[in-house]
């Protein structure tokens, strides 16, 4: 095995293994955090299916942004909705054979692409043109715009200009799946594109991106409005506290 | 106080570009020792408060699935930065929802993230000094609690849990704030946020019944601490003096006279504002709602009802139950708690109202939504009928109502400008600023429908309005209380 093989074979094994024990660990903390009141955003579903079709018009839609501002939820929406696709396309390289829907939205997947970079520049832009946004944003902020969409761009750069050997690609992950291990291709682009997703999952847990598993525990948007027909009990047990490091 | 000019109504409500610094001035008064030391909080400012305030922090965040939550959350994505009131008001960017949480943010980051702690400069993290204790100081009192942040959020991050937690942080370490603490002390010792006693609080209300008397020629029964009677009304304390508040209570009484309800105050739990939740402390919310369940169990009444108030009603609605419950001692077959727009409403459903609605032909009324009762409770037994009932009890009372402008009303609400524990005399110009997005939806109906009064259905609003309208070249009283509109209009004579 080359040390292009070994360096990767272990980086992504690394990056696996950081972002499932990152996210679990994240997650048990939220499940575990006590409530101590009742405090949803109303007005509010005020039963459990009301809250589960908040939550889900909330997670695919993005109702409260697209209240908010329409440039955003704009530019946001198309990125997600265009990184699912994205996403789910690249699932032709980890089955075998490929599923039949997999290959289905391959033509999607590939255009979606464009409109990832389309929308992460139109978010990266407001962090440059809006003095409000500009404030806010610190190097992180641009950072992680700046990684999404080299990502994108070394995957589109595969696809569209300098074609990469995909079948030795899809080799190396069913490699790493079944242990299995196979070549790394050493093609610029592909490692370029791979690194920066390794990079993109380790940092996964530790940074902002937890908003996506943290929308689904953030209470003013997933408790039932339903005080007076269900006492909430307080639960202020606390776990003793941790500092970081 | 330092001079200051109140902002230009504009046509068009408009998004100001960022001063920076321009509300760094604005902080209310220190509690004094004896303040605070009364409310379980160190008098000054402990030594080692670094490290206190540290593990203070930690301990809020291991205690709250909200603030864990909401401070991995935020990705600045900017859609809260033109919600809040005093950002649109002072054009201080810290008076944005995202940059005020990141004052909090950003040492939390420090301690608690690994990130913060090997990579500070690359995420934003701060230590925790001074500089920060000055900055968390003016800026957690330039928030009103209000919740419009958190309406626009795309993960509901709620500004209010934040300052509320930075609030508490300061107390622990012994920085209080002089108004709020000084009211919760006063609240839990004589129990009403203005310490009037027993005996004056039976004077005024002795007072009323009659004028009342004089008024209308039917006696209406102002009762205090009368045991065995079906309902305990607990209304903030405003309402036993202060214009308009007091006009409301008249309502209350004039609503439970024609129903034939058998009531009582109580002057043990003589006050509905619970201002420990202003400062975040659980410990000091829990002893003011526990007041209110001793006097409900003291006096045996059958029901609990709350009169026009913001953030009691939240507090009443949502917490009251956590905090002070269970009441199943209470005739569970009425809502606990009930909120008097509640009652009226469920009257005026069933007839048992005569109501004759141009008593109030003098005025073409709009209605401003306060923001703890539209965005942190409900009224009725549907979602939204915190907008409904409020807004059918005024149409029942008056024959002139326009609401104004969408994006101001309901979820949408602006606060008043004096929520959250900041309706004090050294906060006078952040209070006229705050107010502006609502003075310009009130000039915009003004203009367009001839709007004359704004009523309002909690005693924080109605305080700051009467003060802050005439800044505006409005009136002070052209603020009202919905009870105020039911008062002039319920029919009391010859109902026998």
């Amino acid at each position: 095995m080359s040390l292009l093989t070994i360096a990767f074979t272990l980086l992504f094994y690394f990056a696996a293994a950081t972002i499932v024990a990152g996210l679990v660990y994240r997650i048990r903390l939220y499940a575990v955090t006590p409530t101590p009141l009742r405090i949803p955003t109303t007005p509010a579903p005020i039963t459990t299916q009301g809250v589960v079709r908040r939550m889900f018009f909330e997670v695919t839609l993005f109702n409260s942004l697209f209240k908010s501002n329409k440039w955003i939820w704009l530019f946001g929406w198309v990125f997600h909705a265009a990184l699912l696709f994205v996403l789910l396309r690249h699932l032709r390289y980890f089955t075998d054979p490929v599923w039949s829907w997999v290959a289905l939205i391959q033509p999607i997947g590939s255009y979606a692409a464009f409109a990832m970079v389309a929308g992460l520049a139109g978010l990266w832009a407001r962090r440059f043109l809006v003095d409000r946004v500009r404030y806010i944003s610190s190097l992180s902020d641009h950072l992680m715009l700046a990684l999404l969409v080299a990502i994108g761009l070394t995957g589109l750069g595969m696809k569209y200009v300098a074609h990469t050997d995909i079948v030795a690609v899809k080799a190396f992950f069913l490699g790493l799946m079944y242990f299995d291990w196979q070549p790394m291709p050493s093609d610029l682009l592909l490692c370029l594109h791979l690194l920066l997703v390794a990079l993109l999952m380790i940092i996964f847990p530790f940074s902002k991106l937890l908003h996506a598993p943290g929308v689904f525990f953030s209470p003013t948007r997933n408790q039932i409005d339903n005080p007076r027909e269900k006492r909430h009990v307080p639960t202020r047990k606390s776990a003793p506290v941790k500092q970081a490091g | 106080m330092a001079e200051f000019e109140t902002p230009a109504l504009k046509p068009y409500p408009e998004i100001p570009p960022i001063e920076i610094g321009s509300m760094a001035h604005s902080k209310p008064y220190v509690a004094k020792e004896d303040l605070q030391q009364k409310i379980g909080f160190p008098g000054e400012l402990i030594d080692n408060w670094e490290k206190v305030a540290i593990d203070k922090m930690g301990e809020l965040v291991n205690g709250s699935r909200a603030l864990r939550v909401f401070l991995d959350s935020c990705v600045k994505c900017g859609a809260c930065t033109d919600k809040c009131h005093y950002y649109l008001g002072t054009s201080d960017p810290n008076n944005m929802p995202v940059a005020r949480q990141d004052l909090f943010r950003s040492v939390y980051r420090r301690y608690y993230t690994l990130a913060g702690k090997y990579l500070p400069g690359l995420v934003g993290a701060r230590d925790m000094d001074q500089s920060v204790i000055d900055e968390w100081y003016s800026y957690f009192h330039q928030c009103s609690q209000c919740r419009r942040c958190s309406v626009y959020c795309p993960y509901g991050i709620d500004t209010a849990e934040i300052s509320m937690a930075a609030r508490e942080i300061m107390d622990t370490i012994g920085v209080g704030q002089k108004y709020c603490n000084e009211i919760i002390g006063k609240a839990q010792t004589i129990g009403n946020n203005l310490g009037l006693p027993e005996p004056a609080l039976a004077d005024t209300l002795e007072g009323l019944e009659e004028d009342i008397e004089e008024e209308t020629g039917v006696t209406v029964r102002m009762p205090l601490d009368v045991k065995g009677a079906d309902i305990l009304l607990v209304t903030p304390s405003a309402d036993f003096f202060a214009e308009p508040h007091v006009d409301g209570l008249i309502g209350y009484a004039k609503v439970f006279h024609q129903a034939g309800m058998s009531w009582t105050l109580s002057s043990y739990a003589s006050e509905a504002a619970n201002f420990g939740m202003f400062i975040g402390s659980y410990e000091n919310m829990q002893v003011l709602a526990l007041r209110i369940r001793e006097a409900a169990l003291e006096l045996g009444v059958k029901r609990i009802i709350f009169g026009e108030c913001g953030h009691a009603w939240r507090v009443a609605y949502n917490f009251l139950d956590t905090l002070a419950g269970p009441f199943d001692f209470l005739d569970r077959n009425y809502p606990m708690p009930q909120h008097i727009c509640e009652v009226t409403y469920d009257l005026l459903q069933r007839k048992a109202l005569r109501m004759d609605p141009s008593a109030n032909d003098d005025m073409v009324l709009t209605f401003h939504d306060s923001c703890n009762i539209a965005r942190g409770s409900r009224m009725g037994d549907f979602e939204g009928g915190q907008f409904v009932i409020p807004r059918e009890v005024i149409k029942a009372s008056c024959n002139h109502f326009v609401d104004m402008p969408a994006d101001t009303v309901k979820e949408a609400t602006f606060c008043c400008g004096g929520g959250g524990g900041l309706l004090t005399d050294d906060l006078v110009e952040l209070r006229v600023k705050g107010a502006l997005p609502r003075m310009e939806a009130l000039q915009q109906v003004v203009e367009q429908h001839g709007v004359t009064h704004l009523a309002a259905i909690c005693a924080i609003c109605k305080s700051q309005f009467s003060k802050i309208l005439p800044y505006y070249g409005f009136e002070m009283d052209q603020v009202v209380s919905i009870h105020q509109l039911v008062s002039n209009a319920i029919q009391l004579g010859g109902e026998h």
